[in-house]
């Protein structure tokens, strides 16, 4: 269920490449744990992040959790049709869903971030 | 960790468990959303077994219960529940409790306590029972509870029992027949929605449950429960209530008769209308960002008036609601307010209890 072609942070992070930028968002597994999301919170275009820190929040019903950056870099793009619904984030997580859109300080293979075999072996039994 | 007799079920339908106070009950079986609309709207189930049940018999029950309870009992009729406190001598609340006039004779009597109090609240009745000829049996163990709540759980308890819900009073009990079972039957709960509550030997509880399923009754877990029973301004032990509040400052003087003799009644003679306690509010904002428990209020001008004791995005009115205590000088309704949200301040306002009335009521 998760795509093959992303790579994926064990905070629950993917993040996919896109010509110069890289595309992230949240994982089905983290949406789906978190259900009834109420509102995200994003850093702004401009803004700089740096990998496996905190850049934003995710408020569901029940609780709030961090989102933290799986790369380092500048947020170029954030996805503001959020803003007007934060449930799109639970309907298309890989699709419509997507959080920001960042360019990455360093060009290169994202060797920190896991395979989506690897993030399912970490998810199981969850 | 304790299990409920419903608990195979919880396992089997995916519901996401958690360790509530020592048992291992289900937050959500879908959506807490779905789940809270459910009860709104059409009608849900509650696996409700954790909380303490215990049984009183003996001529001298009600004065037990009179002593340690603070509602008036005396005039409370067979067949009628009443809410209460449990305070310990200085008027701090142990825990809030509903009492069950069972009827007949010897008179039977029934208390449901918080699961967390349970063992609290069954050492403090033997500790004070003076003598008492009655004696106090804990059926939690033996027991199930289940909570059928929402427009048309009346309707529906019509079709399960052989004795009508509907000709139960607003916190009337009658014992009734379940499938060939006894059972006890409460038109009470925890939501704000009319509902009834059963209380059934632990055997009987699963197959009662597949029926409810059978019936299209949704599962709610402990999520929609609380959001249910905030909206409703129902106060829950360790949040609103504690044994350093009493129950004034909860705003429940209305289960307080200062006219009978109970274990507090001094302490609280003295407190009531003691205007230096904080007191509990209700808050209602217009931003996302829900104030949660903690969270530091300021009143306008900075100064820190109180703290968050329950707060969420409420499902029904699509705005965050929070109950809080406040200092009693910076409590008055309209009084618009901030709330520490994660470091950042969200604007309140004070607010009437509780937020949702069910319509015609």
């Amino acid at each position: 269920m998760n795509p093959k072609d992303l790579k994926y942070a064990k905070t629950h992070e993917w993040v996919r490449a896109e010509g110069d930028t890289l595309l992230v968002g949240l994982t089905r597994f983290a949406v789906d744990q978190l259900t009834d999301v109420t509102y995200i919170e994003l850093p702004k275009a401009g803004a700089k992040v740096k990998a496996g820190e905190g850049m934003g929040e995710i408020e569901s019903v029940k609780a709030v959790s961090d989102i933290y950056a799986p790369v380092s870099g500048e947020v170029v793009a954030v996805n503001g049709a959020l803003a007007a619904d934060a449930s799109l984030v639970s309907r298309d997580p890989y699709g419509d869903g997507w959080l920001v859109r960042v360019r990455p300080d360093a060009v290169g293979p994202l060797d920190h971030l896991m395979a989506a075999e690897d993030y399912s072996k970490q998810t199981e039994g969850q | 960790m304790a299990i409920t007799p419903v608990h195979p079920w919880h396992i089997t339908h995916g519901g996401r468990m958690v360790n509530f106070a020592g048992t291992d009950l289900p937050v959500q079986f879908t959506s807490i959303v779905k789940e809270h609309q459910a009860v709104r709207t059409e009608v849900g189930w509650f696996d409700v077994s954790h909380m303490g049940r215990f049984s009183f018999t003996g001529p001298d029950c009600v004065k037990w219960l009179n002593q340690l309870v603070t509602c008036r009992l005396r005039d409370l009729q067979p067949g009628r529940v009443r809410y209460g406190l449990v305070c310990k001598e200085d008027g701090g609340i142990l825990d809030d409790v509903l009492v069950y006039n069972l009827g007949g004779s010897p008179a039977k009597w029934a208390m449901v306590v918080n699961a967390s109090n349970r063992a609290k609240i069954k050492a403090w009745f033997l500790n004070h029972n003076h003598g008492f000829q009655a004696s106090l049996e804990d059926q939690t163990e033996v027991s199930a509870m289940i909570a059928v709540q929402g427009p048309q759980a009346i309707a529906l308890g019509n079709q399960l029992f052989d004795r009508d819900p509907s000709n139960l009073p607003y916190y009337g009990s009658f014992e009734a027949n379940y499938s060939g079972i006894g059972v006890l039957v409460s038109r009470t709960g925890y939501t704000g929605e009319d509902g009834w509550e059963v209380s059934l030997p632990a055997a009987s509880a699963l197959p009662l449950v597949e029926r409810l399923d059978y019936l299209k009754v949704m599962a709610c877990g402990l999520g929609a429960r609380d959001t249910l029973r905030l909206e409703a301004a129902m106060p829950l032990y360790g949040h609103e209530l504690s044994d350093s509040i009493d129950p004034f400052q909860a705003g429940l003087g209305r289960s307080v008769d200062l006219e009978k003799d109970f274990i507090g009644r001094d302490a609280l003679l003295r407190r009531r209308g003691h205007a230096d306690l904080p007191v509990r509010v209700g808050l209602s904002g217009s931003a996302k960002r829900a104030a949660r428990e903690g969270d530091i209020i300021l009143a306008e001008g900075g100064a820190e008036v109180g703290r968050v004791t329950s707060g969420t995005m409420s499902p029904t009115f699509n705005h965050p609601i929070a109950m809080a205590y406040l200092r009693p000088g910076f409590a008055a309704l309209g009084q618009p307010v901030a709330a520490i949200v994660r470091g950042r301040e969200e604007a309140f306002t004070i607010v009437k209890l509780p937020f949702y009335k069910r319509p015609g009521r």
